[in-house]
């Protein structure tokens, strides 16, 4: 029998190692330092959180859809229709994923990919409670932003691969959409950043320790609040993919996995700007009794709630008037906003 | 007889130096970076040049992760590919569909690109062969916005300054190019 089939083999020859060689464990402790444990863990929660997150909020929208609209909905899988998410989810999974004949295929493939990617890297930085952050990295919030850019470059790839006119004329729209909402967005929370002075997304929850910035930045909230709908590309903006005109835009022609990844990512999304919302204006974690965790999942939901309220309330706008939206009102009144903010600080100070 | 495992693992820290994985990070990242730009170069489809050109600024963007500029190369991914990727690749789509064909090569531009990036390649490397590279007295990895933002206004007020005039330039171009598209379409 070789030493290599014995399954006490290793074992021994660790111990071994150990105890002929102390710098081993040293070397091992170095290795698997304290960073990429945190990493790997971090990495398996977010994958395993992006999934339930998905699935949870896919029930909540066909639920409040429901009775929005006055009817039960989803009643047949599960008690009230709790599992059909699941179901829907396993149905896309064992699904023939088509790859059309007519598309660029390299690029076909990656564009689904390109566009689940930050979500990944968003939530690294959000922190869920005091403790409960993968990196709490000093410019934690510039990721999030920075990252989202990979978003629109995924959909716009998704738009062209397809080779599918009401693709291109969604991925078109999507990203002139993007140019003109990543403005107030940003100058928006420019005007929170100023006031907590750091973009360390800890320190932005901190120094919401006794008032939240909702309370003094109102309008900068609700810039930002709208703003950040328009890039997830929720119904009263979902003209990249307004499927009255465009099918569905720039995943047309996406089917099986694919497309779920497109779906877990825009749920994802609505997940994180919401989350990035409490950071910057609700207080993150901050609140009495309950643990942290818990006060920060509950403000996101509430959030959450209200965006999939407003999905099935009001009617899509024109493309003019979205336009009109972002660069006549709310750039100006963002950039007012953190000209005011600014002074008012100086003056104080 | 002792195992091979027996020899092997105790000696894994000498076999595998932090240094070495340190340098393989860097040598991946110059191999992304050039493959980028490589394909951005070479390829024929304009779509792909500007995926290629994606590609190698994330690529600038790790170098300067490994330089320890958390900073820059978050500014680098925010501006380079977020804001003038974008813009380039819509540029882009709105001109040529799919299903035409590759534009065939000229001579004479590939002569010019080439004579032009000779004399750019041609004075970077001057000015690489003439710096002296020294390792600098302390790597600072405070990235707080209140260490960059005094330092933008105090030892570097002058470049930003310098930017922000190209930027009003470009700003005044954009300008007038539009507003003149828009007369011409008017006197028709």
């Amino acid at each position: 029998m070789s030493p290599i089939s014995d399954p006490g083999f290793l074992l021994t020859i660790l111990t071994q190692a150990v105890e002929r060689e102390p710098g081993f464990w040293n070397w091992a402790f170095h290795w698997f330092s304290q960073e990429i444990v945190v990493a790997v863990i971090g990495l398996l929660l977010i994958i395993a959180f992006v999934t339930i997150n998905a699935i949870g909020l896919i029930y909540a929208e066909l639920k409040i859809a429901g009775h929005i609209q006055r009817r039960p909905a989803t009643m047949e899988v599960g008690w009230h229709g709790f599992l059909q998410p699941v179901m829907d989810a396993a149905k896309l999974l064992v699904k023939e994923a088509m790859t059309p004949t007519a598309v660029n295929r390299p690029l076909f493939l990656a564009a689904p990919v390109i566009v689940f990617l930050p979500v990944l890297i968003s939530f690294i930085v959000l922190p869920f409670s005091e403790k409960l952050i993968v990196r709490d990295l000093n410019l934690g919030l510039l990721l999030i932003f920075a990252f989202s850019a990979l978003n629109v470059i995924g959909i716009l790839i998704a738009g062209w691969a397809s080779n599918n006119k009401y693709s291109l004329l969604g991925a078109l729209r999507s990203v002139s959409q993007n140019i003109a909402y990543e403005i107030p967005i940003l100058l928006s929370a420019m005007s929170v950043v100023v006031m907590a002075n750091s973009l360390k997304m800890s320190e932005l929850v901190a120094a919401q320790d006794k008032i939240w910035f909702f309370i003094i930045q109102p309008l900068a909230a609700i810039i930002f609040f709208v703003a950040t709908t328009a890039e997830t590309n929720r119904l009263p903006f979902d003209i990249p993919e307004a499927e009255g005109e465009l099918v569905a835009g720039f995943h047309s022609e996406y089917s099986g996995m694919r497309f779920a990844l497109f779906f877990l990512a825009e749920y994802s999304n609505m997940f994180i700007v919401s989350a990035v919302f409490v950071t910057l204006f609700l207080g993150g974690w901050h609140g009495p009794i309950l643990p942290g965790l818990i006060w920060f999942l509950l403000k996101v939901y509430i959030l959450v709630f209200i965006v999939i309220v407003a999905r099935w309330t009001f009617p899509r706008l024109r493309f003019d008037q979205l336009m009109t939206l972002a660069w006549k009102v709310l750039i100006p009144l963002s950039l007012a906003n953190l000209l005011v903010t600014a002074l008012v600080i100086k003056l104080v100070r | 007889m002792e195992p091979l495992m027996a020899v092997i693992i105790p000696t894994l820290p000498e076999l595998i130096k932090f240094e070495w994985v340190a340098q393989a990070a860097f040598y991946f990242i110059i191999g992304v970076t050039l493959a980028g730009a490589v394909s951005a170069v070479f390829l024929r489809r304009i779509i792909h040049n500007i995926l290629g050109l994606i590609v190698a600024l994330f690529g600038v963007a790790g170098l300067f992760i490994y330089l320890n500029s958390e900073f820059l190369a978050l500014m680098q991914i925010l501006i380079y590919v977020g804001a003038i990727c974008i813009s380039i690749v819509f540029a882009i789509m709105l001109s040529d569909p799919m299903y035409k064909e590759d534009p065939r090569r000229r001579l004479t531009k590939v002569f010019a690109s080439v004579l032009v990036s000779l004399l750019i390649l041609a004075g970077f490397l001057s000015m690489i062969t003439k710096t002296p590279f020294e390792a600098a007295a302390q790597r600072s990895d405070d990235w707080t916005v209140t260490t960059v933002g005094n330092l933008l206004l105090t030892r570097y007020a002058l470049v930003f300054e310098l930017i922000s005039f190209v930027l009003v330039v470009a700003i005044i171009g954009a300008i007038v190019i539009a507003g003149q598209g828009r007369k011409q379409r008017s006197l028709k």
